[in-house]
């Protein structure tokens, strides 16, 4: 960039001028050493932090450890008994529900923003930063507006639809269980459209015009030039993207958490918010454990396969 | 210096086919600022919303006869009572002291990890880049039940430190991550000069590198800062008095008690609550932005 190219003065350091911790300083004169060193303070605080706490959740997943109580070893029981436990198997399919719906919408408006700010109009550097919006604020604070436009009587959107004679009737938003979960969905959705659009928008401008041109001389279409010139050009930030994505949303909790805590008959509960409430509410830590850690090798399955296809064009 | 496809003037073989060319860039017009205000609606009414809540008097909202899109009477009852009557003022200056001290320690951490990782050739710093990756791509979610353990068993919990500590778990990685890019994009020989000039390694690094990477690592503080001032489900569990709570926990989990809403007052926390994020990126929307699609490209 162009920073490197600035000049550079260069500092005149008197040799002589070392005096406490000078063998320490030529210790570190060492390439592996120094970088050693200078790796210290992140490794500790992963290894407390997270680590440290990997393994005992591990450990616990295998005990029948309360709050309070260390519990002892039982072998697989907790992930046995999940298997058979039918709200379990509602919250593993409500996830990849939640998951699948939101990353085909984000991804689809995403790009159709990203497309659309990509063209040139007035003021579209103020809209970029407006538009980011929705995904910069917290989310917690801006569940709460969405808890009120679900609102069951003070719902903005249930007073036009009345109004627009669509419907007779209050919609019960979150307390429906079909409806809580297309009510979530749209509050994902409009959370992440900025992240996509905005990523996929800087992969956008990537594409030389000249590329354009050229397809457009040898009598590509836009649809053509869409799928043989942008398409490959923003593949990689895409598939990025979709990984964090979809990371993010398997393991949502706050959004949930702010509208309907899971409910209503755990029509909502999702892998987040029946840890929390089985480990915590319900203070049995070794089955939330589990809970958790079941969402270890679909994760993982997930993110292995789309690095192993980013990379395999790379 | 880019020249654009359509403004290149094509020899008009008629009349007719110039009108069919303007028509066309009329209907394109058209769809385009349609698409961006159908946009602009749909990603922006929630905010309308909230300001339009807080500065309406509550009873009003309840008047079904009154439509609910503009305010039809003015107020700032709801702010009064949310800085008077409520935490919020406390819960605030709990996430500003978490959020700063939760940057620092990343930033510091960071630096020295992405100069390390992206600069210095040590046997296994490819795992190590690998392992910070993949420590990246773990969501809080996996880890809350067992760290709340960890936390209790530090003695560490409803502290500050609780969540000073605990954030850089999922700020480092991508701090790290994002700074290396930055290093490896500065020319190895101004520090290598400098060396030969009888800098040290560290002399080289915080003289040398660390100003022309001055633009990466303001991204990286821009990013650790939002992200923790936005953090939910670590400050909900390991704070656990209302003085301690942090603005988004308390704004959920006191404001929002039993059968009576203030709506008002949690619409002006909201906004109040998303002021400092939105300032903090509008000043560094171009460095912010790199940083999220660099973090996203070179993962």
């Amino acid at each position: 960039m162009d920073s490197a190219q600035r000049p550079v003065q260069r500092p005149t350091l008197p040799l002589k001028q070392r005096g406490v911790g000078s063998r320490f300083q030529a210790s570190l004169q060492s390439e592996s050493a120094f970088a050693r060193m200078l790796l210290v303070p992140t490794l500790v605080v992963l290894a407390l932090f997270m680590l440290y706490p990997f393994a005992l959740g591990v450990w616990l997943s295998f005990t029948n450890a309360v709050v309070g109580h260390s519990g002892h070893w039982i072998g697989l029981k907790n992930f046995e008994n999940l298997l058979h436990d039918k709200i379990f198997r509602t919250t593993v399919r409500n996830t990849f529900t939640y998951t699948g719906v939101t990353i085909v919408l984000k991804l689809a408006l995403g790009m159709g923003l990203a497309l659309v700010m990509n063209q040139p109009f007035r003021f579209r550097k103020g809209f970029r930063a407006l538009l980011l919006l929705p995904f910069i604020v917290p989310t917690a604070l801006s569940a709460i507006a969405w808890l009120m436009l679900f609102d069951s009587s003070l719902s903005p959107i249930t007073w036009a639809a009345q109004h627009l004679h669509l419907v007779n009737n209050r919609i019960n938003w979150l307390g429906t269980p079909r409806l809580a979960m297309t009510s979530l969905i749209i509050a994902n959705t409009w959370r992440g459209i900025p992240f996509f659009a905005i990523s996929i928008l800087a992969g956008l401008q990537t594409v030389p015009t000249d590329l354009y041109e050229a397809a457009s001389i040898d009598g590509a279409g836009s649809i053509q030039r869409f799928i043989y010139v942008t398409l490959p050009a923003i593949r990689a930030v895409t598939l990025v993207v979709m990984l964090f994505s979809i990371i993010t949303t398997f393991a949502d909790f706050q959004l949930i958490y702010v509208l309907t805590k899971g409910g209503p008959f755990n029509s909502t509960q999702v892998f987040g918010t029946l840890t929390y409430q089985r480990g915590l509410s319900a203070t049995n830590i070794g089955e939330g454990a589990a809970i958790a850690l079941y969402m270890l090798p679909i994760l993982a399955i997930i993110s292995g396969a789309l690095l192993w296809y980013i990379r395999r064009e790379d | 210096m880019a020249i654009a496809p359509a403004e290149v003037p094509i020899q008009a073989p008629s009349v007719s086919g110039n009108q069919m060319v303007q028509r066309r860039r009329l209907l394109r017009r058209v769809i385009l600022y349609g698409c961006l205000a159908l946009f602009t609606l749909a990603l922006l009414f929630p905010f309308y919303w909230m300001f339009i809540v807080s500065v309406r008097p509550d009873r009003d909202l309840l008047n079904v006869r009154l439509n609910p899109f503009y305010p039809h009477h003015w107020t700032l009852k709801n702010y009064t009572h949310l800085l008077s009557d409520t935490e919020f003022l406390r819960w605030t200056w709990n996430t500003t002291v978490v959020a700063v001290g939760a940057t620092a320690l990343s930033l510091v951490a960071s630096i020295f990890a992405g100069y390390a990782l992206g600069r210095l050739r040590f046997r296994g710093g490819n795992t190590l880049g690998l392992g910070i990756f993949l420590a990246y791509l773990v969501p809080p979610t996996l880890l809350f039940l067992p760290l709340s353990q960890v936390i209790s068993s530090f003695h560490l919990g409803n502290t500050y430190w609780a969540l000073i500590l605990s954030y850089p778990t999922f700020l480092i990685p991508f701090g790290s991550w994002l700074l290396m890019g930055y290093f490896r994009s500065i020319p190895r020989e101004l520090e290598e000069s400098a060396m030969i000039d009888g800098a040290s390694r560290w002399q080289a690094m915080t003289r040398i590198v660390l100003p022309l990477a001055m633009p990466g690592i303001i991204s990286a503080g821009i990013f650790s800062f939002t992200l923790s001032w936005n953090e939910f489900l670590y400050s909900l569990i390991f704070m656990s008095t209302t003085k301690m709570k942090t603005l988004p926990v308390g704004t959920v989990s006191e404001l929002i008690k039993g059968d009576v809403f203030f709506w008002g007052s949690l619409m002006a926390a909201a906004l109040i609550g998303s002021v400092p994020v939105a300032i903090a990126y509008s000043f560094f929307v171009d460095q912010y932005v790199a940083g999220l699609t660099a973090g996203s490209v070179k993962g």
